[in-house]
């Protein structure tokens, strides 16, 4: 067997923010002043083969956008390693560290902060393919032409500034500018989270075919259900900065086992022809800068007993098929 | 007998218009509604279509080579287009309030949130600093902040993308607006969270009788929160009526379409329905419907430019040919 293109060993990033200078003072003077810690990713192991769409979801905060940049290699990890084609991507110089970062390409959830808005777009789009020789300066024009037709923009718009476009254009341009340089896996970070359900089909085939013809590979991370179920193969649940659950999509679908991942799922939105009232979320939202001990979402678990509170429950395969991180997996699995 | 209350906001034959050098872009061309105090109106449609500069140009935020050309807007009664820069400013933030598609046009990189949010109550209230903190701490917890307190010490990029977006819905919400225009506000937050803002956003109206312009691509948020749908084409409006009537019985062609490109779970990994062709550049519509070519109900009549009509009570489409019952479909 081929290795997988992307794995992911026992990775974790924290962020330490030290107390600034008033803080520091204060602390000094006796003030109860801390060092912040937020444990975005928390030892996460995590493997993809080539083809694969995996579906990357969680609540907001949980640690998607980190995870994803460290394996797209943005991002140096506190710990744990990344693997592409097997190797340590950390290990790789020269020549192959050139190759895998331009592998491994990300959209970026925030497309205003990650485009140049000195640039003009057809730079943007351009530029990379152009400085790495993947076209030749003749053939440049054309091929910015083509990236943007396929993302449903028109070419005639190429020379304007990124200020100068639409929401949902700004945002095809990062999509555009990560699939012109060819890349093997995409991270897609609420790639599509920004279009119109019209926009959004267009891009979710242009995904597709891209996959069919070039056996591209997806990080797929959306807050969007219907796109997940949709699109990707299988799909992981994080919570707090850890996996709780990894499924195929139809299995996880027809039946989830982490009562995080139930709860989730019970909410999947659809089009509705009546006003309904919301409700807040019932509980305190528990703070990465505080996880709860134990399994993480004890405080919000209907099923949490004494020993959850205390003893983290490991990723650990309860049926074939289906990881799960919670004590009582296999009572869920069973109901 | 009284005269009755003017709407919150009354919106007549808006035209906003970017003067290039590759031609005039008709971002918005010839755009009216109005939303009642208290009232949700949805406006939906495809991506550069003009909603956001819509609402740009409510605030009078729209940068040059843009400007309004022509129309009217009245906030309570008030004229927005011929107002000076100051009153615009002192409405803005405090009695009329954006949440932009990208929060970073709310947040400043370089400031705390707690001093963002400090002075956006400052600036309009004559509150002490302890209690404009207060007011902070509870606004991030009403958008599900968890440890208000501390993430308020954060900068804007040490906080998640779906953070950000909450950040932004609070201190657009902290001063309780009489109209509060969101642009995507929830595009990056999960279903139980995006839960959470919805419920803040109808307890503002209920309470306070905030009326809300809500612009969104999604339509099942859409049609859960507002009262009414504005569908938006090509820097026009085409079809207007309440959220209930408007999803279970779209008039406009276009709507149709929007409906059938939505992804569930019986099309499974299938292609999805694409409307055909691509948005008309805004640099050049089409003469007649701008929808034509891509409509697949157009005649030699859709050459032709078509009017607002209302074929049914409460109900407004711009279309020759609109999904009536009975009509060819
Ligand atoms: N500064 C500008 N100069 C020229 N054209 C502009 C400028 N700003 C916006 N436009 C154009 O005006 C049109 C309307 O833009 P607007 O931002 O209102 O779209 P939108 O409906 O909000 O779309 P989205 O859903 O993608 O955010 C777009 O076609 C856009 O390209
Ligand atoms: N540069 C940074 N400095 C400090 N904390 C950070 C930094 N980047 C992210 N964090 C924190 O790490 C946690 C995870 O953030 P991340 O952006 O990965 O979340 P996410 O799952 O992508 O959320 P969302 O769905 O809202 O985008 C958050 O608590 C965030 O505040
Ligand atoms: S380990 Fe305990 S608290 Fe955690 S999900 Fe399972 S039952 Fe709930
Ligand atoms: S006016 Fe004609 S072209 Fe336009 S939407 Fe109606 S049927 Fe289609
Ligand atoms: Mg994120
Ligand atoms: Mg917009």
């Amino acid at each position: 067997m081929t290795a997988p293109i992307i794995e992911v060993k026992g990775l974790s990033k924290r962020f330490v923010r030290r107390p600034d200078l008033a803080g520091r003072i204060a602390g000094k003077l006796g003030a109860d002043v801390r060092e912040e810690t937020v444990h975005a990713v928390d030892t996460v192991d995590l493997t993809v083969a080539k083809g694969e769409v995996v579906g990357l979801v969680g609540e907001s905060g949980c640690g998607k956008s980190t995870l994803g940049r460290m394996i797209a290699g943005l991002l140096e990890p506190t710990e744990g390693t990344v693997l592409f084609k097997g190797r340590d991507r950390a290990s790789l110089d020269g020549t192959d560290a050139r190759k895998a970062r331009l592998a491994v390409q990300m959209i970026f959830q925030d497309p205003y902060a990650s485009l140049n808005p000195r640039a003009r777009v057809e730079n943007i789009i351009g530029e990379a393919p152009r400085f790495h020789g993947l076209v030749t300066n003749g053939d440049l024009s054309g091929y910015v032409d083509e990236m943007m037709r396929r993302v449903g923009l028109d070419p005639d718009l190429k020379r304007r500034y990124p200020h100068q476009f639409s929401g949902g254009q700004r945002s095809r341009v990062g999509i555009a500018r990560a699939l012109a340089v060819k890349p093997e896996f995409l991270v897609c970070d609420e790639a599509i989270a920004a279009l119109d359900v019209s926009i959004q089909a267009q891009v979710i085939n242009l995904f597709m075919d891209l996959r069919e013809a070039f056996d591209l590979t997806y990080l797929f991370i959306s807050h969007d259900l219907g796109v997940v179920q949709h699109i990707t193969d299988r799909v992981v649940i994080m919570y707090l900065g850890r996996i709780v659950e990894v499924a195929p999509t139809e299995t996880l679908f027809a039946k989830a086992v982490h009562p995080y991942s139930q709860a989730l799922l019970a909410e999947v939105p659809r089009i509705s022809t009546q006003k309904r009232s919301f409700r807040p979320i019932k509980g305190e939202i528990p703070s990465p800068l505080d996880p709860p001990s134990g399994c993480h979402f004890h405080p919000r678990c209907p099923h949490a007993t004494e020993r959850c509170k205390t003893e983290v429950p490991p990723l650990r395969t309860v049926a074939p098929d289906r990881d799960a991180a919670c004590h009582y997996a296999d009572d869920m699995l069973a109901r | 007998m009284k005269a009755p209350a003017p709407p919150a906001l009354a919106v007549e034959n808006l035209k906003t218009h970017f003067f290039t050098r590759g031609g005039v872009v008709k971002a918005v061309d010839g755009v009216s509604f109005s939303v009642n105090r208290g009232e949700i109106l949805g406006i939906v449609g495809e991506s550069g279509c003009g909603k956001s500069i819509t609402g740009f140009s409510i605030i009078g935020l729209v940068d040059p080579p843009g400007r309004i050309v022509e129309g009217s807007i009245k906030f309570n009664g008030e004229e927005l287009t011929t107002a000076d820069q100051e009153r615009l400013r002192s409405l803005r933030g405090n009695r009329i309030a954006m949440i932009f598609q990208d929060p970073m046009m709310t947040l400043n990189p370089v400031l705390r949130v707690d001093t963002q949010m400090i002075e956006a109550v400052r600036a309009h209230r004559d509150v002490s600093k302890a209690a404009a903190f207060g007011m902070a701490r509870d606004a991030l917890a009403d958008v599900g902040i968890p440890s208000p307190e501390r993430r308020l010490k954060a900068y804007p990029h040490e906080l998640s993308g779906g953070m950000r977006q909450r950040v932004a819905i609070a201190t657009a919400f902290i001063n309780k607006p009489d109209l509060v225009i969101a642009d995507e506000p929830t595009t990056a937050l999960d279903v139980t969270i995006q839960g959470q803002i919805l419920a803040e956003a109808q307890a503002l109206c209920a309470r306070t009788g905030t009326a809300m312009i809500w612009i969104t691509h999604d339509l099942a948020v859409v049609s859960s929160l507002a009262d009414r749908i504005a569908v938006m084409y090509a820097g026009r409006i085409v079809e207007t009526g309440t959220t209930s009537e408007v999803v279970s019985h779209p008039l406009h062609p276009y709507t149709m379409g929007l409906m059938g490109s939505v992804p569930s779970q019986n099309k499974r990994g299938e292609r999805l329905i694409q409307i055909p062709g691509m948005a008309p550049s805004l640099l050049n519509r089409p003469t007649g419907c701008a929808f034509r070519p891509r409509c697949t109900r157009s005649t030699q009549a859709c050459l032709a430019e078509p009017e607002i009509t209302e074929p049914m009570q409460r109900r407004a489409v711009r279309c020759f040919h609109p999904l009536l019952a009975g009509a060819p479909a």
